[in-house]
């Protein structure tokens, strides 16, 4: 049986590097969305473009204004006379915010009035939008308490004293980087296997497979451990990437990764070797692999939080294996988890691929009598 | 380029009828739109609210029950209570809870020296959560600090600078009234340039490409007869995806429907351009597919602004962005959704657009009949 199985996952390889076309597919994607994904996709701001429309002219106006322009976050593009200019600026998209600081400022400030800062954001993207403010509020915060310390002005009764963990820098490319891994060995994954019996069937030589003495059992197999070696090949690769071209920290246990990462793959094959058993041909298995993947990756917490969505469909991303391995994949880089603290993640994953490869296994049989 | 009205109006006729009885067409052309319009539209938010935090009072009293309190009453937080630090930092490894706030034995003490502080740790790992929950507490901390000067001396100036923000075109901050609309042309470009190149790509595997061809019609009449109908079926997926927006998902629609139109016929020409120019050099549906999902959706997707902001991106990639279609039109449609006409931005991505599809157009019309000769 070992020589039978063994004959097909070479056979099988064959198939797969053989053309140019099957090749590119291997590597090309995964390597342009890799750096692109690396580099763009990130939610963390700089030189965001602000004006300033300072009435007061003071030196406490000019303090405040000198902490703006000496943060990496934001980038001053025009100082305006009056209120009226800010308005075209800004719906313009020549400047993101707006900061109006009013007569009397200074005075305000040491006679302990109402010392107003008017800030104006772009609500267009909201995100944007919300972590801008909270830089302007770091920076106001950090101004109010040099000021008390120096003028003995009453401060605040308590302050914040905010840390992150895991992430100490909050960069967002901590946080997308690992997650790669998991999408890009999801997306070979998938469309090796779900084209593999789509495109036998359509040469006919699925046909020819039933007629030999291998059982089912040894044809899935064969399936199934060329679609292991590329994706743990590829996510192998991308680990590296990430570790050494990004910097991203790798804290935690290996074994508990590639355990995820074993458990996930599977899934996966199962996946696709499920739409392959249902597709007839190359393109529906192509189109049910597309469909498949829009929402796996959309709804797995892979760029927005499973937290912030709907009960509904937070319970519906119970059954998306790529929900599982993004935790398996942050806690371990990022937090330095063992495999201890990742059963609750394993388990639904092999669950999914028993459930998945059982049903694409039923299929064959199906179509064999 | 002579175009024949009888020719064109077959042809035409001809691609119709495929669209009407191919179920596939009809299913990237509608169905999908929906679909991911449900997807997104549900999925995808970026508004975290009543966000677990662990809450450690070393010696529970008024001053910090008082805070929590505050906490209590913003939406955007869910406080837990933990009997020890020990506790709250195992609830926070374990993803229990998202952040932990530590206020010490002598919180109490101190807060009347003016020398409290407030301990929080924030999990990190997502970074833009983190940040967002960093505001929203800053914000309570604030409003916290605020109803005690009032009740201790009757004001709340004096603490230094107030700032006072104003978000405009969005008051709400809500995620979806962004993500909404740039949606559409992440959609626009499916339809446009993956349908497209899938159809021609299918014409030449049948070998009726060679038949149409061999046939008295120019290759003018060719592309305009793939053109108009996909042209047609795009802007019904447009107009469907905003009836979902601006009734289903309420995302608030404040321009006029006359630049949205003209916008959208712009970018869906820049669609159709670059699918037609994919078709004409792959000539199998599987590399056709391939190609316009790596060379129309994931830039569409990635590098339009639509989740991830341009202003973000490192120097090259923000270059990069420029020879995108979809980064036009998504600012496009972010502006007129939830600012309104804002005739310079329109403009000057409408310039863009036109620029883009003239260019996209011209090459196909060149290339195409390099193919006939």
């Amino acid at each position: 049986m070992f020589g039978r199985v063994l004959a097909l996952v070479i056979k099988e390889f064959l198939a797969l590097l053989r053309d140019k076309q099957g090749r590119f597919v291997l590597i090309g994607p995964p390597v342009i969305q890799l750096i692109v994904f690396g580099y763009a996709a990130t939610f963390d701001l700089k030189d965001v473009p602000y004006v300033v429309y300072d009435e007061d002219r003071s030196l406490a106006s000019r303090e405040l204004l000198a902490r703006f322009s000496g943060s990496k976050a934001f980038e001053k593009v025009a100082d305006v006379l009056d209120e009226g200019s800010i308005g075209p600026m800004i719906d313009n998209e020549k400047a993101l915010l707006a900061i109006h600081i009013e007569r009397n400022f200074e005075r305000d400030l040491i006679q302990g009035r109402h010392a107003a800062v008017q800030v104006i954001i772009d609500g267009r993207n909201s995100n944007t939008a919300m972590l801008s403010l909270n830089y302007v509020n770091e920076i106001v915060e950090r101004f109010n308490e040099d000021l008390s310390r120096r003028y003995g002005i009453r401060g605040a009764p308590a302050r914040l004293d905010i840390r992150a963990w895991f992430n100490p820098n909050l960069e967002s490319r901590w946080f997308i980087v690992p997650g790669i891994v998991g999408l890009l060995t999801l997306v070979v994954t998938l469309i090796v296997t779900a084209l593999s019996i789509a495109r036998e069937r359509e040469a006919g030589t699925f046909d020819q497979l039933l007629v030999t003495p291998l059982s089912p059992f040894e044809i899935l197999l064969g399936k199934i451990i060329p679609g292991m070696i590329i994706g743990l090949l590829e996510a192998s690769f991308i680990i590296i990437v990430t570790v050494y071209w990004f910097g991203i920290p790798l804290r935690g246990s290996i074994l508990a990764l590639y355990l995820g990462l074993a458990l996930f793959i599977l899934s996966a094959i199962g996946v696709g070797l499920m739409i392959s058993s249902f597709a007839v041909t190359q393109q529906q298995g192509l189109l049910g692999a597309f469909l498949f993947l829009v929402p796996a990756v959309t709804l797995s917490g892979f760029a927005t939080p499973i937290a912030n969505m709907p009960v509904i469909v937070q319970r519906l991303t119970l059954i998306n294996p790529f929900r599982y391995f993004l935790v398996v994949a942050r806690e371990v880089f990022l937090e330095g988890a063992g495999a201890g603290l990742l059963v609750n993640q394993y388990w639904p994953m092999a669950v999914i691929g028993a459930v998945s490869l059982s049903t694409a296994a039923w299929m064959f049989r199906r179509r064999m009598y | 380029m002579r175009i024949d009205h009888a020719r064109l109006f077959a042809l035409i006729k001809k691609e119709t009828l495929q669209i009407i009885r191919d179920p596939s067409s009809i299913a990237i052309a509608i169905g999908l739109p929906v679909v991911l319009l449900f997807i997104f539209g549900y999925g995808v938010s970026l508004d975290a609210k009543h966000v677990p935090v662990g809450v450690v009072a070393d010696n529970p009293g008024a001053e910090t029950a008082d805070f929590v309190s505050g906490l209590r009453q913003s939406e955007y937080f869910e406080p837990i209570g933990f009997g020890s630090m020990a506790e709250a930092q195992e609830a926070l490894m374990k993803g229990d809870v998202n952040s932990v706030i530590w206020m010490k034995s002598d919180f109490g003490r101190k807060i009347r020296g003016n020398g409290a502080s407030i301990g929080v740790f924030v999990n990190g790992v997502d970074a833009n959560t983190a940040r967002l929950i960093e505001g929203y507490l800053t914000g309570v901390w604030g409003q916290w600090l605020k109803r005690r000067a009032v009740m201790s001396f009757g004001t709340d100036a004096g603490q230094g600078a107030v700032l006072e923000s104003r978000i405009w075109f969005n008051p709400d901050v809500r995620s979806r009234n962004y993500l909404v609309p740039g949606l559409i042309a992440v959609i626009m470009t499916l339809t446009g340039a993956l349908l497209t190149a899938m159809v021609v790509a299918r014409e030449w595997e049948r070998g009726t490409m060679e038949a149409l061809m061999s046939t008295p019609v120019t290759i003018g009449e060719i592309l305009a007869g793939k053109v108009i109908p996909y042209f047609v079926l795009g802007m019904g997926g447009m107009g469907l995806s905003v009836v979902m927006a601006v009734y289903l998902f309420n995302v608030p629609f404040h321009g006029s429907y006359i630049v949205l139109f003209i916008a959208s016929s712009l970018y869906l020409l820049a669609a159709l351009g670059m699918g037609l120019l994919i078709s004409t050099f792959a000539r199998s549906q599987f590399v056709a597919g391939q190609v316009a999902i790596i060379a129309t959706y994931l830039p569409a997707f990635i590098l339009s602004g639509f989740i991830f902001d341009i202003r973000s991106m490192p120097l090259p990639i923000r270059i990069l962005t420029h020879v995108i279609p979809a980064r036009y039109f998504v600012s496009i449609l972010q502006t007129v959704f939830s600012a309104g006409d804002v005739y310079p931005v329109i403009l000057s991505n409408t310039m863009a657009l036109i620029v883009i599809a003239s260019f996209f157009m011209g090459i196909v019309a060149i290339k195409s009949k390099k193919r006939l000769r």
